[in-house]
């Protein structure tokens, strides 16, 4: 194997196995540790792709804000229970029917993907020249500025929602 | 391969360095706290006690590594260990003098502010993994302070990002060639100096171990190594955001052109520019008194980061002008 392929074999399974033990941990906090190796991994994939913008930003906002505030949630709920249920539910069932449909969706979409499509506009070499934030920032605020402003809008329709609930339990 | 050994040689150097300077930082401090009080500071071991850091170190690192029953034991061993390697791993994007940075990557800044979000796991994990109240409210106070802080700080840097057109380091330096950076973007120095205090835990934001209330926050169950590492951790960290208060603000390595002065290397004034914040840190610790939580939260939240978002908007339109 060159020395991609084992970079990418690497991640790939570093993921899968990161992403197992995540969702078996009994203690959630160990949980959301394996999450944030997983997600420094991700990174690492990232860069790999030449994206090193993408792999800072998922450190800084899910590595760094969004892990710490589940951590936070976790730790002030205290799930001492939770270590003791057992891990089989009755509903079991209902969550391996839920797995398979999405396996299947994915697989479905992953074969539509062409492994080697048509060289478009934005080459590895196109975006390096430019560099990396500024090639995405272009993007973002020409091209898919609407969908921008519109998660723009649906995120902060969120925090409204937020304040709106955490007021009301002061009242 | 020689080039990969010479890089290896260089993180080595720079790692070196780095330790020492925390190492006789907190002889500094001792020193420059104990003249500000009207007291010597160490004096005992070696000649004005310049050996203390040593001694110090032999003695931690000597000292039995108590660890809780009740504490969750693998977490509880990394907790310290993140905090010290994002630390260090800062001095990565650093350019010490013309042309030196371990690694000279264009998303330089972003790639600082991933670290300093790393490195509050440590702290969050380390109070967390004690299982002790006095450790759980410290990480939990630290989390949330930092989560606010770096919110500010991140915005306060989009302002020089803008002026100098790169998140490269290196970059940023060579855009101030003229003009420092603290001559046009003011508030966003104020604003970057404050969000980096807090984000290092140091006085007057250090609530997260805050003495009187919390017995030493999230470090209260440590003890030997671990609790040096912790130690290690805040230092490098003061070194890290002094580094790139330097390099964002005051010109990097670069001193004024003029006479004999033109003649001392890039990595003196770089090193004299650190020092002066470092100084800094100090000085204010032996002059403010300690915040009260709720109001270091709505500082965070009420006054830098709309002044940092105001600074963004007002350099946008400067450059449109």
């Amino acid at each position: 194997m060159t020395a991609p392929q084992l970079f990418f074999a690497y991640f790939a399974v570093m993921i899968t196995v990161l992403s197992l033990l995540m969702i078996t941990r009994r203690n959630p906090v160990h949980g959301v540790l394996w999450m944030l190796v997983l997600f420094v991994h991700i990174a690492g994939l990232y860069i790999f792709l030449n994206a090193e913008f993408l792999a800072a930003i998922q450190i800084i906002v899910y590595a760094g804000a969004i892990l710490v505030l589940f951590l936070f949630v976790i730790m002030l709920l205290n799930l001492k229970k939770e270590e003791t249920v057992k891990k089989f539910q009755k509903h079991w069932l209902v969550g391996v029917g839920t797995g398979i449909i999405f396996a299947v969706f994915s697989v479905s979409i992953v074969r539509k993907i062409e492994v080697f499509p048509q060289l478009g506009k934005y080459t590895i070499e196109a975006v390096k020249a430019e560099g990396n934030i500024m090639t995405v920032g272009k993007v973002l605020y020409t091209k898919y500025l609407l969908p921008f402003e519109i998660a723009s809008v649906i995120l902060l329709v969120a925090i409204i929602g937020a304040v709106v609930l955490a007021k009301k339990r002061i009242e | 391969m020689p080039e990969t050994l010479w890089t290896v040689l260089k993180v080595f150097i720079v790692v070196n360095v780095v330790m020492l300077h925390v190492a006789y930082v907190v002889y500094f401090e001792r020193k420059v706290i104990g003249h500000m009080q009207a007291r010597l500071g160490p004096m005992r071991v070696g000649w004005h006690g310049l050996l203390q850091p040593i001694a110090d170190g032999i003695k931690l690192f000597f000292k039995e590594d108590i660890i809780p029953s009740s504490a969750d034991k693998p977490v509880f061993y990394i907790a310290p260990v993140i905090g010290v390697i994002a630390a260090i791993a800062s001095f990565a994007v650093i350019p010490m003098w013309e042309g030196f940075s371990l690694a000279n990557i264009n998303i330089g800044i972003l790639y600082l502010l991933a670290l300093s979000s790393i490195g509050s796991y440590s702290i969050i994990l380390g109070g967390w993994a004690s299982n002790s109240k006095y450790s759980f409210l410290g990480g939990l106070r630290s989390s949330a302070q930092v989560i606010s802080y770096e919110i500010a700080m991140g915005m306060s840097l989009v302002g020089v990002m803008m002026l100098s057109g790169s998140a490269n380091l290196t970059d940023i330096v060579n855009a101030q060639s003229q003009t420092w950076f603290i001559v046009s973007q003011p508030v966003a120095f104020f604003v970057f100096l404050m969000a980096a205090v807090a984000e290092t835990n140091r006085t007057p934001f250090d609530l997260p171990e805050a003495e009187t209330e919390l017995v030493a926050g999230y470090a209260t169950e440590y003890s030997g190594f671990r609790y040096g590492l912790f130690f290690m951790a805040e230092y490098a960290g003061m070194f890290a955001m002094s580094a790139v208060a330097t390099v964002c603000f005051f010109g990097g390595w670069k001193g004024p052109d003029v006479w004999f002065l033109a003649s001392i290397p890039g990595v003196v004034w770089f090193l004299l520019k650190i020092y002066g914040f470092i100084f800094f840190y100090f000085w204010i610790r032996a002059t403010l008194p300690r915040y009260r939580y709720d109001q270091l939260m709505g500082l965070g939240w009420k006054l830098f980061i709309p002044l940092a978002l105001a600074n963004i908007i007002f350099t946008g339109l400067i450059k449109l002008l």
